[in-house]
């Protein structure tokens, strides 16, 4: 494990809220990390519905959720935030010091002077297919991402989807698996074109099973799957066999670790103060869809007014001693100065 | 207007008055009826919405576009006439649909 990162704050979750707290952090000189477990910024905006527009941004009548947080990073830019992505931020300690801990799934560690929880709807995971279970199996025989594809080799592997992740491993696994079943709920794939394309090619060469239908369960012993029971295309029931099940059923978001961290939750949700955003722990701060208060509403501009004070009180914690100054960008030279724009 | 009837997995109905121009999905956030999440908002990016249509609507409401049929991969038990609610726009011609709200949404 290498060095811990020293920071004055770690904003959890890089979505347009997580985003705009890097600008009106910095504008206060505070500097900020900020962990996703998504490969890249925008969270929901990005992962979800990125072409849609959104009609409430003030300034923007119609502005497509892409678009925004491309707006959001490049106004955090002067900042200069470091981002972690693909990693998901698994414990949080207050240590002696009174600084704060964080550890990521990753192992990257990171000391602090504030928290900022910024993480939305929770962290997105892989969706659990609805197979009856199937929780018995993970981990041992049933996988939601490859790892080692070493573990593969001489195993009958069963993959389950239509998207990019699923064609993407049909071809990867079918040289080293002892067998590739590729199943999917219709004779239609989402992936790219070009995967199909090879897709079909190792099926017409008898390389690949292309079984049309969806898993209705599992057979197995001690968390080792033999068999997957599948209803095809012709209602039939059949068994296929298989040592390995890869489903790729997409991303859902779930509440995650943040449970774990000892703050207080009303319906997986966390409360906060309307004056610092603070959650029940001193220095630990939430913003944006995953806090709650009297007449929260989920919508992003009230996550960025939310930031603005959070901000505010993060100052205090950071800078004990610095006399609070309040200046508008318009005209503070200071601030400009930050912004570069001077 | 439009009556929608939503058939919980476990029996249940509820019976629900929705204006032109809303969503099969909305209608049912709006009444508070369960089993429906819309996990995304009505964006066509989850499949948490999903409902089954019962005949003669079927027809009537049509079948899933492309992008539709894609969400509907990360569904639960997926059939012939499955839809996401959100797709569904109210109009006088649904009206005295019924939708079957599956056991579970994915």
């Amino acid at each position: 494990m290498s060095a811990p990162i020293e920071t004055d704050v770690v904003v959890v979750g890089a979505g347009p809220v997580g985003l705009f707290a890097v600008f009106e952090l910095g504008l206060l000189d505070i500097k900020a990390h900020l962990v996703d477990i998504l490969d890249r910024a925008g969270g929901q905006c990005s992962e979800l519905y990125p072409e849609k527009p959104i009609y409430d941004i003030p300034g923007y009548p119609s502005i497509s959720a892409q678009g925004l947080v491309d707006k959001l990073k490049e106004q955090a830019a002067p900042f200069g935030p470091t981002y972690h992505f693909g990693q998901m931020v698994e414990s949080l300690e207050r240590l002696d010091d009174g600084r704060f801990g964080l550890t990521t799934d990753h192992g990257t560690t990171f000391r602090c002077k504030a928290v900022l929880i910024a993480a939305g709807g929770g962290s997105f995971q892989p969706k659990r297919p609805p197979v009856p279970g199937i929780e018995a199996y993970e981990g041992t025989s049933v996988f939601y991402a490859v790892r080692h594809m070493e573990s593969y080799r001489g195993q009958d592997v069963l993959i389950v989807g239509g998207g990019d992740s699923a064609l993407d491993w049909t071809l990867s696994l079918a040289p080293l698996a002892k067998s590739l079943t590729l199943l999917h709920r219709r004779d239609d794939f989402r992936a790219a074109p070009h995967s199909v394309d090879q897709m079909r090619e190792l099926v017409a060469a008898g390389k690949v099973r292309l079984v049309i239908g969806q898993v209705t369960g599992l057979k197995g012993d001690n968390g080792q799957v033999t068999h997957a029971l599948v209803k095809d295309s012709a209602n039939q029931n059949i068994e296929v066999e298989t040592t390995r099940v890869l489903p790729f059923f997409g991303l859902t978001m779930k509440l995650g670790p943040v449970a774990n961290w000892g703050l207080n939750l009303n319906e997986n949700l966390i409360p906060v103060d309307t004056e610092k955003f603070q959650t029940s722990a001193n220095g630990i701060f939430a913003v944006g869809d995953i806090n709650t208060y009297p007449g929260k509403i989920k919508l992003i501009l009230c996550g960025f007014h939310e930031v603005a004070l959070a901000a505010r009180a993060i100052e205090r914690i950071v800078f004990p001693d610095k006399k609070q100054v309040f200046q508008y960008t318009t005209s503070s030279s200071s601030l400009q100065k930050k912004l570069g724009v001077l | 207007m439009a009556k929608i009837t939503y058939i919980a997995a476990d029996g249940t109905t509820f019976v629900v008055e929705a204006e032109n121009g809303m969503t099969v999905m909305e209608a049912a956030i709006h009444n508070q009826v369960p089993g429906i999440e819309a996990e995304c908002g009505g964006a066509c990016a989850c499949a948490t919405c999903h409902v089954y249509v019962e005949e003669p609507f079927r027809e009537i409401v049509g079948d899933p576009s492309p992008m539709e049929e894609d969400m509907l991969d990360f569904g639960f038990d997926v059939r012939p006439n499955s839809r996401l609610s959100c797709q569904i726009r109210v109009s006088d011609e649904i009206d005295g649909i019924v939708v079957r709200v599956p056991e579970r949404q994915g």
